[in-house]
């Protein structure tokens, strides 16, 4: 394949992933009367400072978590670590809204744990004790730092396992503390990965609904479910979701320009075994309750009040169908991750070979659908397919055919192309962050010998960057099996996926008959988490 | 002509692949969860032998309708919530029905008068209050919920929640929007906590004494009584009908409309008359403890227990007209916040 066609290629496959978007902002730019204006003088501004509160604490839980864990788990040896460092992934595939619910039920005046506390102590009422209200700003930000700080985590491991353990030694030789050598190497090293994984948290944040639901916290995607839902109007609703993708790509470009000057490649493939620092005494004590306590408070307390709640109404919850939810949810997400994977080596591609700075564009633009609300999204990918299928419809009358019917709309492929626009910032971003990290040295000398771009590709950076690709593959695999919204519009008849079955118990308040298919969820999600992580621990 | 050629075989191949020849059969776009509806689809099914395909879509059926236009695979829309079903009658994507079954079996103000929708089950929006606290209210009104003594002891979801915003609807249909924003002002300075959780945590928060009084809907006290592990705490409250010495307690619906591009109208006609058979009428009702709309027609043994009431005889379509104000009222006072 020639330069050209990979950039043609490019420009090709963000543009398609941009016609949901540009829907939107065509919907965005029709008169809204004047709900706008209504929100803006009574409830917009609250929204905004409690959007910017809740994403600044997720992203700080996140990254506080995310990047010692990594680093731990990268760079140290630690008893249990071969459970750990892929037990800190865990939270990702337990959907947010389950563990959302797990936890105001859990710790709600009426739960269990305040319960006990009045019954133990014999408080009367709740002027009698103090304990943290759990349905509040703090509280979603909590638990959602506890269910996205996996990303920063794994992206972040990924980077730390990249480097090379060379400049590291060296950094020691030189006189550098552990401490030093992280803060000086190591840190500046995994930036790129650290913010790729810390954007993907803010822009989960962002479009997060059922979660902050669920904690009575009002932010800008509430804006936008209520200018849609409440007030009728999908135009006012796609100027909000417009604003919020504005801020987005401007804070991303100022991350980027931030660290236009700073680039770093690494020579070796950062695939010597690492020594690793061995931890002991307390601080072996204060990792493994750290790492460990990520995991039972992101994980295993949710995972066990599931498997109390299913075990309690196995017989009114017991499906026979599981099993073809199960395979209906594993298909989908798997040909998501993969299709996110090409698109995502196409684009970096497209802009290693030609270096300009303009084919980064493709990549932005192809990156944006991830900060939209999933049912928004959801109208937006409606509005492309639809009228392709009117084409086809179109086009079979006036060959004097049948009409086919909903060809993309009425079949997996509309639910796919969602989610492939949704998610397909993960793929990118992993693999960007990792390609960055390749010496365009490798590129002149394969191209010295002869190779073609897509043969350098395959033979030279592929096999590199396994382990971005492998963790991208895996953010999106995860998020496909747990994304609703989305789902929930776009789906065709006698199609279900296990988290829109759950949902349906969930919707109604009803969690208790939702728990087993949430299990099934996270284990169904558990299978090729474990066989990823074995073929990056094969790497290494 | 090569062109045209290999057009048409495209056409067919997709064709081949999308069109599938099927016997009868009835497509349902639904805001009711699947679970609910299974046993009265299968019923059906098995009297008739025409197939029922759902899809659960909680929000976005009308846009999904309006995109997919004249190839809509849709023949019945089951909604529930007044305003959601007035958006997809309102945007022209449903056809009326004329069928004497349906008119006889529903009441003139649970349906459209020229046959665009047809309510299939009511829920009262009920206040509870704490049996010990505060004991049976009978003569309980909605209005009284904003009386300063009622300070710091009402619990509500969110001021958006459609059930909500048709409750408001209903004030402002009585009362103005001037009024309502009164009262609405009122309630907020009475919440124990800010607007939180479902009708369900209402429930529980007025048993463990977080409030006195609370609003939600009447069938989540019939699920909860008849779930082993949620009875004692539903045991906890009573179930008040508000208004009844005026105007009666409010009431939303659960309705089908035959969507306006059906494929398959005369099986999803069938299917809406079966909806409204004494049979399914009960079957329907109990699945979630609503009341059925057919004059005749008895609730569940449990629903029963809970005793007569008055119902707001106001035609629901003027409610309906009431939402957008009820939102923005909602919004004015921050209700929420």
């Amino acid at each position: 394949m020639k330069r050209t066609s990979w950039t043609v290629s490019s420009w090709v496959l963000a543009l398609l992933l941009t016609l949901p978007i540009m829907a939107l902002i065509y919907e965005a730019l029709l008169p809204t009367e004047d709900v706008f204006r209504h929100l803006w003088g009574s409830v917009l501004p609250t929204y905004i400072s409690n959007t910017f509160r809740l994403v600044v604490g997720v992203m700080l839980f996140s990254f506080l978590a995310g990047v010692p864990a990594a680093w731990l788990m990268a760079m140290c040896e630690l008893p249990s670590k071969r459970y750990l460092q892929w037990a800190l992934i865990l939270p990702l595939a337990m959907p947010s809204y389950i563990v959302a619910f797990v936890y105001t039920d859990l710790l709600d005046f009426s739960g269990p744990v305040q319960s006990t506390l009045r019954h133990w102590f014999g408080w009367q009422s709740a002027s009698d004790y103090y304990f943290p209200a759990i349905r509040t700003l703090g509280g979603a930000a909590l638990v959602l730092g506890l269910v996205l700080f996996p990303y920063v985590y794994l992206l972040a491991r990924t980077a730390f396992m990249e480097q090379s353990l060379s400049l590291v030694q060296s950094s020691r030789l030189l006189g550098c503390s552990p401490w030093q050598s992280f803060k000086r190497i190591s840190l500046p090293l995994a930036r790129p990965a650290i913010v790729v994984g810390l954007s993907l948290v803010a822009m989960e944040t962002l479009a997060e609904f059922g979660t902050v639901n669920f904690f009575a916290v009002n932010t800008l995607t509430t804006a936008v479910y209520d200018t849609w839902l409440g007030y009728g109007s999908l135009n006012a609703a796609a100027k909000i979701s417009a604003i919020m993708l504005l801020v987005v790509m401007l804070l991303l470009s100022l991350e980027r320009m931030s660290r236009k000057r700073q680039q770093v490649f690494q020579k070796s493939l950062g695939q010597e075994q690492h020594s690793g620092y061995v931890l002991t005494g307390l601080t072996k004590w204060c990792a493994l309750v750290f790492c460990w306590s990520l995991v039972l408070l992101g994980f295993l307390l949710p995972f066990v009040i599931l498997c109390y709640h299913a075990i309690r109404y196995f017989d009114k919850a017991w499906n026979s169908r599981f099993f073809e939810y199960s395979l209906n949810s594993l298909l989908l997400s798997s040909v998501v991750a993969g299709l996110a994977l090409m698109v995502a080596l196409v684009l970096a591609m497209s802009h290693r070979l030609t270096g300009k700075t303009y084919t980064q564009i493709p990549k932005r633009l192809a990156s944006m659908g991830y900060a939209l609300p999933g049912a928004v999204l959801a109208i937006g990918v409606l509005v492309p397919l639809t009228s392709l299928d009117f084409a086809i419809n179109d086009a079979a009358l006036w060959l004097g055919l049948a009409e086919p019917g909903l060809v993309f709309t009425g079949t997996m492929a509309a639910i796919a192309f969602g989610y492939l626009v949704r998610f397909g910032a993960m793929a990118i971003g992993s693999v960007e962050s990792s390609l960055g990290k390749v010496s365009p040295s490798l590129d002149m000398v394969s191209q010295t010998m002869g190779y073609r771009p897509s043969a350098i590709m395959m033979k030279v950076h592929v096999p590199l960057i396994r382990k971005g690709i492998l963790a991208g593959v895996l953010l999106v695999f995860i998020e496909c099996m747990k994304e609703l919204p989305a789902a929930l519009l776009l789906r065709p008849f006698n199609f279900q996926t296990l988290a829109t079955y759950v949902y349906q118990f969930v919707s109604d308040e009803q969690l208790e008959l939702g728990a087993l298919p949430a299990i099934v969820i996270v284990l169904v999600g558990l299978i090729p988490l474990i066989f990823l992580n074995r073929s990056l621990e094969q790497t290494h | 002509m090569s062109t045209k050629l290999a057009l048409s075989a495209a056409a067919l191949l997709v064709a081949s692949v999308a069109g599938q020849v099927v016997a009868e059969e009835v497509n349902v776009y639904s805001n009711r969860q699947d679970f609910l509806i299974k046993p009265i689809i299968d019923t059906f099914t098995e009297e008739t032998g025409i197939d029922v395909n759902v899809v659960f879509l909680k929000d976005g059926m009308a846009e999904r309708l309006e995109r997919e236009g004249r190839l809509s695979p849709a023949d019945l829309l089951l909604t529930v919530d007044i305003s959601r079903l007035m958006e997809v009658v309102d945007k022209d994507l449903t056809q009326p029905v004329d069928s004497e079954i349906l008119e006889k079996s529903v009441p003139a103000q649970y349906r459209d008068a020229d046959g665009q929708w047809f309510a299939l089950t009511t829920r009262a929006r009920a206040i509870y209050t704490a049996k010990d606290r505060v004991g049976k209210r009978d003569d309980i009104t909605y209005e009284e919920l904003a009386d300063p003594k009622y300070k710091g002891k009402i619990c509500t979801r969110s001021g958006k929640h459609p059930y909500n915003v048709a409750l408001i609807s209903s004030m402002i249909d009585e009362h103005g929007e001037a009024e309502t924003k009164t009262w609405l002002q009122g309630v907020k300075a009475n919440l124990a906590q800010k607007p939180q959780g479902g009708d369900r945590d209402q429930i529980k928060a007025v048993n463990d004494g977080v409030c006195d009084y609370a609003l939600g809907n009447s069938y989540y006290y019939g699920v909860m009584l008849s779930d082993e592990a949620q009875r004692e705490t539903a045991e906890g409250v009573y179930i008040n009908f508000p208004n009844q010495a005026d105007r009666g307690t409010h009431v939303n619906i659960s309705a089908v409309a035959l969507a306006k591009h059906a494929k398959n109208k005369d099986a999803a006609v069938k299917l809406m008359e079966f909806l409204v058979s004494d049979e399914a009428q009960h079957l329907y009702a109990s699945a979630n403890h609503e009341y059925p709309v057919k004059d005749g027609v008895e609730p569940s043994e449990l629903v029963k227990g809970w005793g007569d009431f008055a119902a707001d005889k106001r035609p629901l379509v003027d409610i309906a007209t009431h939402a957008k104000t009820a939102v923005q009222l909602v919004d004015d006072v921050k209700f929420d916040l």
